[in-house]
């Protein structure tokens, strides 16, 4: 079963990259953008037929290691 | 006093920290972070350096070695434990100590010498330091910009938590005089029970006159005090 998981800041913590990267496009020309924020992307492949058992691992392993939750957030899907 | 310097695969602060605890006579092991079992230790020690490549974020692979639950084992018991740059980060990681190291706000690498404000002397680390003393250190960090909560941040202003704080020439603590970012302009951080160190700064660099300064000594001789 395949999720995917995306990682971002919170929104009360500095993004400096993700300002940069908003500052950048706003130079080349993009006037109407407000806002831009960087996170991380992961593509999680899980041996487990149960989608309620394996969203629980995946939910797992973001707690444990993938997402720091004192500065980051996380949102998990599924995969089509 | 006997000392245990951690090893992962990236390390590259830990021969340095070794020479200025052999220096100062500490019995010295090199720990691999595949051990299972720490030596009876007095102070451990985890160096700076690259862990894994900085990959994910700085520390968050090496907190889950081997090694670490011996670590905070011993750190819950009270032993003296140091983390320094990547040990700073990786003691967060695996949260013996709170908070987040966020990237430079500058988005830039900093290696230089900075100066740090002493502001807390009664405890293991820096007793043999003033208040206010002024000390030249050098970092070396992309991820060196302390945040954490107003209710922690309260908490370690109250309690003297804090032990250095980054500052200028004439000991002015402001932004000017931040390298990175950091909250409050906070260079250390301590456990509540003051057991735990975790400092940017890199005290190991500053041990010997001959090739940048003394002012790290203070640290290393505070804690065989």
């Amino acid at each position: 079963m395949k999720f995917s998981v995306t990682v971002t800041l919170k929104k009360d913590v500095l993004d400096p990259q993700g300002k940069v990267v908003g500052q950048t496009l706003k130079s080349m020309g993009i006037k109407k953008l407000n806002q831009i924020r960087q996170g991380k992307f992961f593509e999680i492949d899980i041996d487990e037929k149960d989608s309620v058992k394996a969203e629980d691992q995946v939910k797992e392993m973001c707690k444990k290691l993938l997402v720091n939750q004192i500065i980051e957030d996380f949102e998990i899907k599924k995969a089509e | 006093m006997k000392s245990s310097v951690i090893v992962f695969p990236g390390s590259n602060c830990d021969r340095d920290v070794a020479v200025a605890l052999e220096k100062l006579q500490f019995k010295n092991s090199m720990i691999w972070h595949k051990e299972t079992e720490l030596p009876k230790s007095d102070l451990i020690v985890v160096p700076g350096g690259f862990s894994y490549g900085d990959y994910l974020r700085s520390g968050a692979i090496a907190a889950k070695s081997n090694i670490l639950s011996e670590i905070i084992d011993a750190g819950k018991k009270g032993a003296l434990i140091l983390g320094i740059c990547n040990g700073f980060q990786i003691l967060i990681e695996c949260g013996l100590l709170q908070g987040a190291l966020l990237r430079n706000s500058r988005l830039k690498f900093v290696s230089k010498d900075i100066l740090v404000k002493v502001q807390s002397n009664k405890n293991k680390f820096f007793n043999k330091y003033k208040i206010d003393e002024v000390l030249k250190l050098n970092i070396a960090h992309n991820e060196g910009n302390y945040f954490t909560d107003k209710k922690h941040l309260e908490e370690l202003e109250n309690n003297d938590l804090i032990p250095l704080k980054y500052c200028d020439e004439k000991g002015n603590i402001d932004l000017k005089a931040n390298p990175n970012g950091s909250i409050n302009n906070i260079a250390a951080i301590f456990n509540k029970n003051k057991n735990i160190l975790g400092m940017m700064p890199h005290p190991e660099r500053m041990t010997d006159k001959a090739l940048s300064g003394e002012d790290g000594l203070g640290l290393f001789l505070s804690l065989i005090n």
